[in-house]
C-alpha cells in the first residue's frame, strides 16, 4: 500500500518538479481524453504543444495570450505571497480596459492629433489607474470594515462586467456601428505599436519580460517586498517587526489591481481595438492558475503564462480543425491545477511502500 | 520509594540505540532502562540527543541500530500510534494543539474512541482535579499562553491512562507552587506504577524528584547516577564536562528612566484576555528589572503594550527615553533604542521558512540601502557576526530559522537583538526550553548588557533566573503589577504570595535607589 511519509526538510527539488510532473500527467490524461473522443491522441496533444509554437505566427499568438497571463499573475503573485487572496483581477482587468479604452476612445472620436509615442504610456498608465482604483474599493472594504477580500474581489468582477456593458451597450456605442454593443474602432495613433511586424504581437510583451524582472526584485531584493511576504508567511512576525498589515493589504491590492489594470488597457488598445462586452476572456481568472504553477515566481509566472496560453490556443485549434469543443481548454486548466496542488504534497511527503519497510508493531 | 533500585523487568529497555543524520551523529550506543513506577531523568544539553531518543521511544525517528524493549519484549515502534496502543504517552516541548480549537477540542481529537464533546470536558475537568492541574476546556488555544497550552497537553497525556509519560521540559513554565504541585502529582502516577521519563536541565528538579538520570553528552551515555546522592556540580560536570560558569554580580551604577509605564490600563482585547489596571514600571540604564508571574497574568498584554504590537495605550502612559510613545510603532520605538525578544520565537521572533540572513531584517534596519533596496552582502555579514558571536550553532546564514534548535534560535534571536546595541532591552522567557550551557550564556550576555548601561525588563516565568539576574523584581497578578522589591530582599515564599496577588497592604518593600 502506498504511504506518505513527511520529508524533514521540504524538498527543492520537488518545488520545481511538482509543475512538471502535473503537466506530464495532464498531457497523459488528456491523451486518454482524445482517445476516448475517438481521436488520434499524438495529433491531438499536437495541437496543444506542438501546433502553436509551429508557425512565427503561433509564437506570436502565444505571446500575445501569454502577455495579460503574465501581467495579472505577477500582480497575483505578490498577493498571495503577501496572504492577500484578490481573486477579483478578471474585473480589475475590465476596468483597465474601460479606462484605458476610454482614452483611446475619447482621443478616437475627438480627433486629438497627438503622436503615438505620447498616446502608449497615456493609455497604459490610465489602465492602471483604473484597475488599482477597482482593486482599492477592495482594500477599502477590508481595512475599514474587514471584509472578506476573496468575495469583495469576485463580486466587483460581475459589476465591473455590467460596467462594461452598461458603456458599450450605452453611451460609449458607435453610432455607426449598426446597433452592435461595441465602440468606434480606435485611431491607428491610439493602438499599441507593433512588436513584430505582420503580426498582432505589441509592445505589451516586450512590457510583460520586463516587468517580470522589476517583480522579480521588488519580491526578492526590496525591503518592502520582504515585509509583504513576511505579513504572509508569519502575521505574527510582522507584527513583532512592525510591518504594516493595513500598508500590505493596500500595496498588495493596488499592485496586483494596476497590473490587470495595465494588462486590460493592452488588450484594448491591442489586439481588440475597440470595446466590446467580450473584453475578457477569463484572463484575470486563468491567471490565478499561471501564478500557481509559476510557484508565485515571476519567472515561474512567465514561463506558467505561455503553457496556459498554448492551452488557449490549442483548445482553439482542435475546435477548428478536430471538431472538439472548446471547453476543452477549460477542462485542461483545471486538471493542470489540481494535479499541480496533487503534486505538490510531494514537496512536503515522500511515497513509500506500506508493508516491505516495517514488520509489524510488536514482534516476539 | 516505590520501585527505583528495585530488581524485575524494565517496562523500557534500549540497548544500542544509534540514529545517525547526514550533519551529525545524534544518539550513538545508548543504554536506558526504566523500571515501572520510575522516575527516570534524561539529562543532557541542546544536541545532546534527548529529543532524537525521545523521538525515537515516541515512533516519530526510526533509529538506524539497536533494540528496544517493551516490558520485555523486543519491539519496533513504527509511529506514535504504536507508542501510544503500547502505552506510552508523551508532553511535547512544542505544542501540537490548533489554535482556533478549544482545549478540549484538542483533546479530543487525539482520542481514538467517538465520544460527545462534553464528555471529553467532563473527563479533562476530572483529570485536572485530580492531579491538581488548572485547566479549562472551553476556551479556544489562541488566547492561551504557554504555560496554560503545556496544561492542556499534559491533562491530554493523562486522559490515555499512560504506563510510561515522556514529558519534555515541562516545569520551564509554572511557579514554584505550581511546580511542586506537578511534582505530587508525578509521584502519585509513579507510585501507582507508571513510569515516567523527565527530561529536563534543571538539576535542582532532577535532584528533588527523581529517582535514577542517565547524563547525556552528543550523543553518549556519559553516566547513569541516583541524582539523590550526587550533587548538582556532579550532575552538571557529566552534562557539559564542565561545571557551568558562575554568574558575576557587579554592583552597577543605576543611571536615568529609560523605559516608563504610568498608570497604564488597557482593556482586554477578547473575553480571555486580561485587562491591564494602572501599571507603574520604570526600568533604569544600568538595571535588569525582572517580572514575575504564572503565565497569562497580563504579561503577553504588558509586552504587546510595552512592545508597541498594541497600541490602544493611553498618550503618556508609556515613556521612552521621556518621550511618549504609547501610540508609537514598534519600528519606532525600535528606532529610539527599544529592542524586543518575544517569547515565542517561531512565528514570532522568527519567520520559520525564511533563512537566518533575512531574518535579520525583522528588526536591523543597517542591511537596506537608501531606495528601499536590500543589501545581501551586508545581511550575511551581519548574521555571520550574530552566529559567530553568540555561538549559534546554525548551518550558516542561509539556514532556515526552523532548522535550529530551540537554543540556538534564542540565542540567535537574542543576539540580533544585542548585537542593535539597544537602549532598553525587553526579553520575555529568555532561556525557556534553552540548555543550561546556553541559559548561562545567554544570562551572561543579559548582564553584559546592563553593565553596559542598557536598561533590562525580564519577564520570565522562572524564578530562579530572576533570583540570578535581575536588581529588582514586580510580581504581576490577573492583570496588576505589584510595586518593586530588590531582589536581594526576595524570597521565594514571599514572591509566591505576590504571585497570588496578596501584596495589596503588605507595603512595598522599595529597591534602594
Amino acid at each position: 500500500m502506498l504511504r506518505l511519509e513527511a520529508r524533514p526538510q521540504p524538498s527543492a527539488a520537488m518545488s520545481i518538479a511538482s509543475p512538471l510532473i502535473a503537466l506530464a500527467l495532464t498531457a497523459v490524461i488528456a491523451g486518454c481524453l482524445f482517445t476516448v473522443l475517438g481521436k488520434d491522441p499524438v495529433r491531438g496533444l499536437g495541437m496543444f504543444f506542438y501546433e502553436p509554437l509551429s508557425t512565427v505566427r503561433g509564437v506570436t499568438e502565444v505571446a500575445l495570450k501569454a502577455t495579460p497571463l503574465i501581467l495579472c499573475a505577477l500582480g497575483l503573485a505578490v498577493c498571495y505571497r503577501a496572504n492577500v487572496w484578490n481573486i477579483g483581477a478578471e474585473g480589475q482587468f475590465l476596468l483597465g480596459a474601460i479606462v484605458g479604452g476610454g482614452v483611446a476612445l475619447y482621443v478616437t472620436t475627438h480627433g486629438i492629433a497627438a503622436p503615438r509615442w505620447a498616446l502608449t504610456p497615456v493609455i497604459l498608465l490610465a489602465g492602471v489607474a483604473g484597475g488599482m482604483a477597482w482593486a482599492s474599493i477592495t482594500a477599502f472594504a477590508r481595512d475599514r470594515f474587514n471584509a472578506n477580500e476573496i468575495l469583495v474581489s469576485l463580486m466587483l468582477v460581475y459589476v465591473a462586467q455590467q460596467l462594461l456593458n452598461y458603456l458599450v451597450f450605452g453611451p460609449w456605442k458607435d453610432p455607426q456601428g449598426f446597433n452592435f454593443p461595441q465602440t468606434k474602432t480606435f485611431a491607428a495613433e491610439a493602438l499599441l505599436p507593433n512588436l513584430v511586424p505582420q503580426s498582432r504581437l505589441h509592445i505589451g510583451f516586450a512590457i510583460a519580460l520586463v516587468l517580470v524582472a522589476v517583480f522579480w526584485a521588488f519580491m526578492f531584493r526590496s525591503w518592502r517586498g520582504f515585509q509583504l511576504q513576511v505579513g504572509g508567511l508569519a502575521p505574527g512576525a510582522a507584527r513583532y517587526a512592525g510591518f504594516s498589515a493595513r500598508a500590505a493589504l493596500w500595496t498588495a491590492l493596488l499592485v496586483s489591481g494596476g497590473m490587470a489594470g495595465l494588462a486590460g488597457a493592452m488588450e484594448a488598445a491591442g489586439p481588440l481595438r475597440q470595446l466590446t462586452p467580450h473584453v475578457s476572456t477569463g484572463y484575470g481568472f486563468t491567471a490565478i492558475i499561471v501564478c500557481f504553477v509559476g510557484r508565485l515566481h515571476p519567472l515561474g509566472c512567465l514561463f506558467a503564462g505561455v503553457l496556459l496560453s498554448m492551452l488557449v490556443i490549442g483548445g482553439e485549434l482542435s475546435q477548428s480543425r478536430l471538431g472538439l469543443p472548446n471547453a476543452l481548454t477549460g477542462v485542461f486548466q483545471g486538471l493542470l491545477l489540481f494535479l499541480l496542488l496533487a503534486c505538490d504534497t510531494l514537496i512536503n511527503y515522500r511515497v513509500r511502500w506500506r508493508g516491505a519497510l516495517h514488520r509489524p508493531a510488536v514482534t516476539s | 520509594m516505590p520501585a527505583a533500585g528495585q530488581g524485575g523487568t524494565p517496562r523500557l529497555a534500549l540497548s544500542g540505540i544509534r540514529k545517525a543524520y547526514p550533519a551529525v551523529v545524534a544518539n550513538d550506543g545508548i543504554d536506558l532502562a526504566v523500571l515501572p513506577g520510575e522516575i527516570h531523568a534524561v539529562l543532557g544539553e541542546n544536541g545532546a540527543g534527548k529529543s532524537t531518543l525521545m523521538k525515537i521511544i515516541y515512533g516519530v525517528v526510526k533509529p538506524d541500530a539497536g533494540e528496544i524493549r517493551w516490558e520485555g519484549r523486543p519491539v519496533v515502534i513504527p509511529n506514535p500510534h504504536a507508542a501510544r496502543a503500547l502505552g506510552i504517552g508523551m508532553v511535547f516541548q512544542h505544542f501540537s494543539l490548533f489554535d482556533t480549537l478549544t482545549a478540549a477540542q484538542n483533546v479530543w481529537l487525539g482520542l481514538d474512541r467517538a465520544l460527545p464533546l462534553a464528555e471529553v470536558e467532563r473527563s479533562i475537568r476530572a483529570k485536572a482535579a485530580e492531579y491538581g492541574v488548572e485547566v479549562d476546556p472551553e476556551r479556544p488555544v489562541h488566547t492561551l499562553s504557554v504555560g496554560e497550552r503545556q496544561r492542556v497537553e499534559i491533562v491530554r497525556a493523562l486522559l490515555s491512562e499512560p504506563r510510561l509519560l515522556i514529558l519534555d521540559e515541562p516545569t520551564s513554565v509554572l511557579t514554584p507552587q505550581a511546580v511542586e504541585k506537578l511534582f505530587v502529582t508525578l509521584r502519585l502516577l509513579a507510585e501507582r506504577g507508571c513510569s515516567i521519563l523527565y527530561i529536563s536541565h534543571k538539576l535542582d528538579e532532577i535532584r528533588a524528584l527523581c529517582h535514577s538520570c542517565t547524563v547525556l553528552r552528543a550523543g553518549r551515555v556519559t553516566g547513569v547516577v541516583d541524582p539523590r546522592t550526587v550533587t548538582s556540580a556532579d550532575l552538571s560536570r557529566l552534562m557539559i564536562g564542565a561545571e557551568p560558569p558562575r554568574l558575576q554580580h557587579r554592583e552597577v551604577e543605576r543611571g536615568a528612566v529609560a523605559l516608563e509605564a504610568r498608570g497604564l490600563s488597557l482593556e482586554r482585547q477578547d473575553e480571555f484576555g486580561v485587562t491591564l489596571e494602572s501599571i507603574d514600571l520604570e526600568v533604569h540604564a544600568g538595571e535588569v528589572v525582572g517580572i514575575a508571574g504564572v503565565s497569562g497574568n497580563g504579561q503577553q498584554e504588558l509586552l504587546a503594550a510595552l512592545s508597541g504590537e498594541d497600541r490602544r495605550a493611553a498618550p503618556g502612559s508609556i515613556l521612552l527615553f521621556g518621550n511618549d510613545v504609547a501610540r508609537e510603532s514598534p519600528g519606532r520605538r525600535r528606532r529610539r533604542g527599544l529592542h524586543y525578544v518575544p517569547e515565542e520565537r517561531l512565528g514570532r521572533g522568527a519567520v520559520p521558512t525564511l533563512g537566518l540572513a533575512h531574518n535579520v531584517l525583522l528588526t536591523r534596519r543597517e542591511p537596506v540601502r537608501a531606495g528601499g533596496w536590500l543589501d545581501l552582502g551586508r545581511m550575511t555579514a551581519m548574521t555571520q557576526r550574530i552566529i559567530e558571536r553568540f555561538n549559534v550553532r546554525a548551518g550558516g546564514p542561509a539556514a532556515a530559522a526552523r532548522s535550529l534548535s530551540g537554543g540556538n534560535l534564542q540565542k540567535y534571536i537574542v543576539g540580533r537583538e544585542i548585537d542593535a546595541q539597544p537602549g532598553v532591552l525587553i526579553v520575555a522567557q529568555p532561556t525557556w526550553g534553552v540548555d543550561v550551557g546556553a541559559s548561562a550564556q545567554i544570562r551572561a550576555e543579559l548582564l553584559a548588557l546592563r553593565d553596559a548601561g542598557c536598561a533590562v525588563l525580564v519577564v520570565s516565568e522562572e524564578l530562579d533566573e530572576l533570583l540570578e539576574i535581575t536588581d529588582r523584581l514586580h510580581v504581576i497578578a490577573r492583570g496588576r503589577l505589584s510595586p518593586p522589591m530588590a531582589t536581594a530582599a526576595a524570597t521565594p515564599e514571599r514572591i509566591g504570595q505576590w504571585m497570588s496577588g496578596l501584596w495589596v497592604g503588605e507595603g512595598a518593600v522599595h529597591a534602594p535607589a
